[in-house]
């Protein structure tokens, strides 16, 4: 039988691959602006090693998954409908987003959590080119002082954190490396 | 001269190993069968299965055995095991109105389509302890006669007719699970009776008793209650229609309560519902009046403050692994929390004390007490 | 234990704990639902920390457990022998070694690393919730940040006792938005919440999973006038001297002498091995 695109690029072996990615994403979520290697998947393009490693790691029948702008095509629909079992939804119902930033669309149309419940907010997964620890000033919890990492929106992402306890969170992906931006983090634009 | 406790490891195995012997008790007696457990304590069985929510009358009598008894440590054992179990799909609904029943008895109608059937109950034999049991004596075959054939229609059903009964309107929609999403509150009735007929015999007993005796009080009728087999059925998409994958024996009761109307229902029956595995007639009667009282709010009634009213209260103290473990667990070392305590309140004496003496050194006009 | 997966939980299982873990450390402080499973060991056992840990862990772990400081009392041999087991991971007593360090009532006294998480096992998550048992109401107080309660009970200990007469699982404030239970751990280990390791907090009975990331504001909770005191016996360790460690009260004999002792038992190992002494360190020389 020959390979089938959505049926390859998945964990070798899920427990041990999921439990080191999981470490990794759990990583740069405590320590925002940290950049660590996350790997293990080989997804189809144009989904990141990165992206596509969160996706197998976190999502499941249990989770809704949108796929916005170039990275929803079959064949990344079909590689994650295989993979993890996670529904497909649209923005608004999301529990987690894949896509380039401009792609996305507006942070106004993503669940925030209620006051009773703040956790039931989506994750955005967001597609860089590349991840640069300079550009714009972090603090907050996970952060000794401050720490630089490169945002694609300061004012949108500002007006997230704004939001708090209430708001999305954001992992940024770009080849096998991640960095995370929890709600939390203060953002101000390096002088 | 002070030696710390070590040997934390081999105390436990040799606990361990003890447990296992008294487990066994003396050796010249014949050891329980699994098999022995399942038909001879069918009952202690199906509670374990109840409370421990899987079906499986074997695996119940070895939890059984291996808990030397203990229900809820084999409820636990059934408990701990089931989560461990791959979930291939969900079932259709039972159909209980197609019950082969064993019992059915109703004490609002002196007789139905279907009869009363006493069937294999204890409710009218006299508490009498035989003696011949303990000499092992054989058992006569009970009298036997031809099985009714047809379905045994539900009670329920005519009184729904005269339109005098609250309508249950069926529904598709998939209930809740809180074996896999936490619980919240306010809950839903499914949910709510999922937690109760896994619930502790004795705390919904209780609970159900304490309404009888005026905390909501709700007038309950056993309209019916039934005990039977019942046919599981799955969809196998693969096949685009259900098979029959086993057969279940349930307790199903339906209670009629008497029900002025409200602001937003008209005086007619309410009813309350209990559904569990196996042959457990006191729980799935304790069942059916606790949910009808936590059915206040959907029908307009009183909160009256009762506890089996409140459905954060009985929900969140209704299971017995979760209560058991919680209570045992204050066993554990805590010498820790301890020594806090400890320190804080000789403190607060030694700050007492002195507080006292400095008063007392105040030359005093009224003299010595 | 071979026929089970990877630390016991099946992967949808761990993914559902990671999820909350990840939203956990997004809003430091909050108590995220989780759906908790029913583990091989009793509620209030360390259901929640073990379920938490197995969500953690990865091969090249090296795990310590301590119950009360220390790792030879029966629950954290117990689990950690669950976790050699089911996950094949590395033990250790020595918390310089461990890379993961799942806790019962205690923070160790040797700084913990940025390369380390500590998991713990919390009995009651809600630090209201003997103020107010009901969950739809203290819900309701997190959300509005309505914490004006708690500061009553407080305020009352002081009137009526001079002090704040709570000695564990004293509540801290964490970032500024969360009144937060840090688990029974005595308030003397309340300063130590603020550090360089990851915290994790898991709740399994009460279904609730919490974490600090590092280096996150987290304050015990007081007043001006009454200030936070973390407080231990006035005593050194009877055995390697120490002044500045957390003390177990020992009765040694019929007369109800007492000695002191180390609660962390890595910590004073490590100090008798490097030569330090206590009043009683010769004696104990057997």
């Amino acid at each position: 039988m020959t390979e089938q695109p959505q049926y390859s690029g998945g964990f070798q072996n899920a427990p041990i691959q999921a439990a080191r990615a999981f470490r990794a994403a759990m990583t740069v979520m405590a320590r925002p602006g940290e950049i660590r290697e996350l790997n293990g998947s080989r997804p189809p393009d144009p989904l990141s090693i990165a992206a596509g490693t969160l996706l197998l790691t976190l999502c499941d029948p249990e989770t809704k998954v949108h796929l916005a702008g170039a990275v929803n095509t079959d064949a990344a629909r079909e590689w994650l409908t295989f993979h993890t079992g996670a529904p497909l939804a649209q923005a608004a119902d999301a529990d987690f987003a894949v896509g380039r930033w401009a792609e996305l669309g507006s942070l106004g149309t993503y669940r925030i959590g209620t006051a009773e419940y703040p956790d039931r907010s989506a994750t955005l997964i967001v597609e860089c080119d590349e991840l640069q620890q300079a550009g714009a000033e972090l603090s907050g919890p996970g952060i000794k002082g401050t720490a630089q990492l490169f945002l694609p929106d300061v004012p949108a992402l500002q007006a997230n954190a704004a939001l708090y306890p209430l708001g999305c969170d954001f992992f940024f992906t770009s080849g096998d490396r991640v960095a995370a931006l929890p709600r939390s983090t203060r953002i101000s634009m390096e002088t | 001269m002070y030696v710390a406790v070590k040997g934390g490891e081999k105390a436990i195995e040799n606990a361990h190993a003890w447990l296992a012997e008294e487990r066994r008790g003396a050796t010249d007696i014949a050891e329980l069968s699994i098999a022995q457990i399942r038909e001879q304590l069918s009952l202690a069985v199906n509670r374990v299965m109840a409370e421990g929510s899987l079906y499986d009358p074997d695996l119940a009598a070895l939890a059984i055995k291996q808990a030397r008894g203990d229900l809820i440590e084999a409820v636990f054992l059934i408990r701990a095991y089931r989560t461990t179990l791959p979930r291939f799909g969900y079932s259709n609904p039972i159909a209980t109105g197609e019950m082969a029943c064993d019992r059915r008895i109703s004490a609002t109608f002196k007789d139905a389509p279907g009869g009363q059937v006493l069937g294999p109950t204890f409710d009218c034999t006299h508490r009498l302890l035989d003696f011949k049991l303990a000499a092992e004596g054989e058992v006569l075959a009970a009298p036997t006669a031809h099985p009714r054939t047809g379905a045994t229609p539900h009670i329920t059903e005519f009184l729904k007719g005269e339109d005098i009964i609250q309508d249950e309107p069926a529904s598709d929609a998939t209930p809740g699970d809180l074996t896999r999403e936490p619980m919240e509150f306010p809950s839903t009735r499914p949910l709510r009776l999922q937690s109760l007929t896994r619930g502790d015999e004795g705390f919904v007993l209780g609970m159900a008793y304490s309404t009888q005796r005026g905390y909501a009080r709700n007038h309950a009728f056993v309209g019916e209650l039934r005990i039977g087999k019942v046919v599981v059925e799955m969809d196998i998409p693969e096949l685009g229609f259900a098979i029959d994958i086993g057969e279940i024996e349930v307790t199903e009761c339906e209670t009629v309560n008497q029900f002025k109307g409200s602001k937003t229902e008209p005086p007619q029956f309410t009813r309350g519902y209990g559904l569990v595995f196996g042959q457990s007639e006191r729980k799935s009667i304790a069942m059916a009046l606790v949910d009808r009282a936590l059915r206040w709010e959907e029908l307009g009634e009183d909160n009256l403050g009762a506890p089996a009213q409140d459905e954060e209260f009985v929900l969140s103290h209704a299971d017995n692994v979760q209560a058991t473990g919680f209570l045992e667990h204050i066993k554990l070392p805590h010498y820790v929390d301890f020594q806090s305590e400890l320190e804080l309140v000789r403190k607060l004496r030694r700050e007492a004390e002195e507080r006292n003496a400095s008063q007392e050194a105040e030359p005093s006009e009224r003299g010595p007490l | 234990m071979n026929e089970y997966n990877f630390a016991y939980l099946d992967e949808q299982t761990k993914r559902m704990i990671r999820r909350a873990i990840l939203k956990g450390l997004a809003v430091p402080g909050y108590q995220v639902p989780f759906a908790s499973r029913e583990m091989p060991m009793p509620y209030g056992w360390g259901t929640g920390g073990v379920q938490v840990s197995a969500a953690t862990l990865t091969p090249k772990d090296t795990l310590k457990v301590i119950d009360q400081g220390a790792d030879d009392t029966t629950n954290a041999v117990s689990i950690r022998k669950f976790f050699e087991n089911t996950a094949g991971v590395e033990t250790t007593e020595e918390t310089e070694k461990a890379t993961v360090i799942q806790t019962r009532h205690r923070i160790p006294e040797a700084k913990l690393r940025e390369d380390q998480i500590i998991v713990y096992q919390v009995p009651i998550p809600e630090p209201l919730r003997f103020l107010e048992p009901r969950e739809t109401e203290t819900r309701k107080m997190h959300s509005l940040e309505e914490y004006g309660l708690m500061h009553v009970k407080l305020y009352e200990d002081i009137s009526q006792h001079g002090a704040i007469s709570t000695a564990y699982a004293y509540p801290v404030y964490v970032s500024d938005r969360y009144v937060m239970d840090p688990s029974p751990i005595p308030k003397f280990d309340n300063p130590k919440l603020e550090m360089d390791a990851i915290q994790l907090f898991g709740a399994g009975r009460e279904q609730r999973i919490y974490a600090i990331p590092p280096h996150t504001k987290v304050v015990s909770l007081d007043f001006e006038d009454y200030p936070f005191e973390a407080t231990k016996a006035e005593h050194c360790c009877d055995l390697c001297g120490a002044e500045d460690s957390y003390l177990d009260e020992v009765i040694m004999d019929d007369a109800g002498n007492r000695m002191f002792v180390c609660s962390d038992t890595d910590y004073c190992r490590s100090r008798r091995e490097a030569g330090h002494m206590g009043r009683l360190a010769g004696e104990n020389a057997a």
